[in-house]
């Protein structure tokens, strides 16, 4: 398999998409010619054009709503949110509308919508462009939400969100876009199932988007201390994969749930109250939570740093499990 | 704001033409005044915002759209939807929360929808319905499809971003939107002046390049024949257009609503500007109505009413077990 970076395998999904469907378009801020804030649309202009790749005014509330109008009316659009920051201005039509028209309309629309947006911190981008919001984007029903974590996921289930009939959120880490890994083979990719990235029998190490190479160094730390941690990425936080949450939790009996939203609220949380309702008498320990601290991103490195989830936490809450 | 500055209006009109306009008004005008009663009888819970005083702008604006086009209302849109012709029974049976109502009881008063006729809602976001209607239209242009997508929003929607970024986005990229404002004076209990800092609405397209025109929203003629010629220009492909209806509601904002906010002589003085008095006024001045066919249309729109009550009661409630239907599209496996 030809070995490509995240933000490269976002862009082959779009053109993969655009090229098979004329009904596929993206439209989003400084998309075209500049190719995106952060490069992924690089290209797209001058293989697609202006009408295929919109330049939008900075409006994320009127470009999401148009995205929401240009569903229904027959087409299958892709928003791009320059950030999660500024998709809160849009979250009055992603909420209200996008996740609600089906249901309040008695099933008569469907909202086949794509937002994709770029989140979460260490980058030095302060308070405005850093955060981790997709546990509140998951808290609603009507709306899906995939954070994909590998290159190959960063296509595949982009592809999935494209072909799926309902609005689809979807995450892209931006610390992930230089990331090299493995192109996704031609299997269609279903949204709502977590894969086991490493298998391991002492402790689960639940973690999803940005989160899920800091947890994969953990296990390899954990691994000298002869802790066998396995790691299960949920790719998708709605629908979620309760199932492989359970199931792994059953084996190892430990759980360690590594989330960058903040520790209050967070969709980690969720996680540890979906434990303790489905898997209690399984569990040897608490459920460990490594969230961020509760303070909006600092600038400096030294304290973003130690605002932001660490392989280095994650070892310490497993360690403390088998204390 | 006064209408007096308006040119006055009134082109000849044909009888059928003009009793099916008078039918339309009067079907939106005895079916909401059953709609409080129902209310004050608890068969309707939630808000119920009615259009009595406002009817001539959806009768007029729906008689100059094709059924090709698509509207966008909010969530004071019986009247639209029975213009658009939605079944009066549909409508009270959504009212009523049950499941042959239009949206299966999952919206109620604020959110009807029916995508057969492209009636998209049934919107309660104040200017949130503004931006979805320009994504009809974008992907009406992007389809080669000559389709208007119509917008109604009230002035209060006028002060909200959205509105301002969809002015902005329709004329940019010069979207088959024709904007409608129904202007009756009040968001809730705040005055126009309070709201605006320049209170003749249409200018403010005027500042987005669309071309704009403030309408008599009580005389139904006024209404037809500027909507078509609204349309028609939208329908060309010469990009987005905006009306500016000047209306007002007769009663509170929703149900409930003691209006400490204006005097009762105002009420009155715009009651005086009644849309059906006045437009049956004119009839029988032309020699186009007589009272015995008045008469004939009220029994006739009394029957629609009641009949829609009673499909509204013998109406079956959607299970419980469905709750969490129509959350998400079935698909197949």
């Amino acid at each position: 398999m030809a070995k490509l970076t995240y933000r490269e395998a976002v862009r082959a999904a779009m053109r993969e998409a655009m090229a098979a469907d004329p009904r596929v378009f993206l439209m989003g801020e400084d998309v075209g010619l500049h190719g995106g804030a952060f490069a992924v649309s690089m290209g797209l202009f001058e293989e697609f054009g202006p009408e295929r790749i919109r330049d939008t005014p900075l409006m994320e509330s009127t470009f999401v709503g148009a995205g929401i109008g240009a569903a229904v009316g027959g087409m299958r659009p892709i928003v791009e949110v320059m950030t999660i920051n500024f998709s809160l201005l849009a979250l009055d039509q992603i909420v209200n509308t996008a996740a609600a028209l089906r249901h309040m309309s008695g099933g008569q629309l469907s909202v086949p919508l794509v937002v994709r947006m770029a989140s979460g911190g260490g980058r030095g981008l302060a308070a405005q462009h850093s955060h981790s919001l997709e546990g509140w984007y998951a808290h609603v029903p009507g709306i899906k939400v995939a954070t994909p974590a590998t290159v190959a996921d960063a296509k595949g289930l982009l592809l999935a969100a494209l072909a799926d009939p309902d609005p689809v959120l979807v995450f892209e880490h931006a610390t992930l876009y230089p990331m090299e890994g493995e192109d996704a083979d031609d299997t269609p990719m279903t949204l709502g199932r977590a894969a086991v990235r490493r298998a391991g029998d002492d402790v689960t190490i639940i973690a999803y988007g940005g989160s899920l190479p800091k947890a994969l160094a953990a296990a390899d730390a954990l691994a000298a201390e002869e802790i066998a941690a396995e790691v299960l990425d949920l790719r998708t936080l709605r629908p979620l994969d309760v199932e492989a949450i359970v199931a792994s939790v059953a084996k190892t009996h430990h759980a360690v749930v590594v989330d960058e939203m903040w520790r209050t609220g967070s969709f980690a949380g969720e996680i540890a109250a979906i434990i303790m309702e489905r898997a209690f008498d399984e569990l040897d320990a608490p459920v460990a939570r490594v969230a961020s601290a509760e303070v909006p991103m600092p600038y400096s490195k030294p304290l973003e740093d130690a605002a932001l989830p660490s392989a280095e936490k994650i070892v310490a809450a497993a360690r403390r499990l088998f204390s | 704001m006064t209408l007096e500055r308006l040119p006055p209006h009134a082109p000849a009109i044909e009888r059928d033409h003009a009793h099916q306009l008078l039918r339309q008004m009067l079907l939106i005008r005895r079916f909401e005044e059953r709609t409080e009663e129902r209310y004050a009888a608890g068969k309707i819970r939630g808000f119920l915002h009615v259009y009595i005083g406002e009817e001539a702008i959806a009768v007029g604006a729906m008689r100059s759209l094709t059924d090709d086009d698509a509207i966008v209302a909010t969530y004071r849109e019986h009247g639209h939807a029975l213009a658009r012709g939605v079944p009066a029974g549909a409508l009270m049976a959504e009212m009523f929360g049950k499941a042959n109502g239009c949206s299966r009881g999952r919206g109620g008063s604020m959110h009807m929808f029916d995508a057969s006729r492209r009636f998209y809602g049934g919107h309660a976001i104040v200017a949130g319905g503004i931006p979805f209607a320009v994504g009809l239209a974008l992907a009406d242009k992007m389809q080669g499809q000559s389709r208007v997508t119509a917008c109604f929003f009230g002035d209060g929607a006028v002060a909200e971003g959205e509105f301002h970024e969809s002015m902005n986005l329709a004329a940019l990229w010069k979207l088959p939107v024709l904007f409608m404002c129904e202007n009756n004076q009040y968001a809730i209990s705040t005055p126009l002046a309070t709201s605006h800092s320049e209170p003749d609405l249409h200018l403010k397209a005027r500042a987005y390049r669309l071309p704009s025109e403030a309408v008599d929203g009580m005389d139904v003629c006024a209404v037809e024949t500027a909507v078509a010629r609204a349309a028609a220009s939208v329908r060309r492909g010469d990009g987005p257009y905006f009306l500016e209806f000047r209306t007002y509601r007769f009663r509170g904002h929703s149900m409930g609503d003691p209006q400490r906010y204006r005097a009762k002589e105002e009420v009155a003085q715009w009651e005086k500007r009644d849309p059906i008095v006045q437009f049956i006024d004119r009839l029988a001045r032309e020699g186009l109505v007589t009272d015995v066919e008045i008469a004939a249309m009220e029994r006739d729109v009394a029957n629609e009413v009641a009949w829609s009550v009673e499909e509204a009661e013998q109406g079956p409630w959607e299970p419980v077990e469905d709750l969490e239907k129509d959350v998400y599209t079935p698909t197949d496996g």
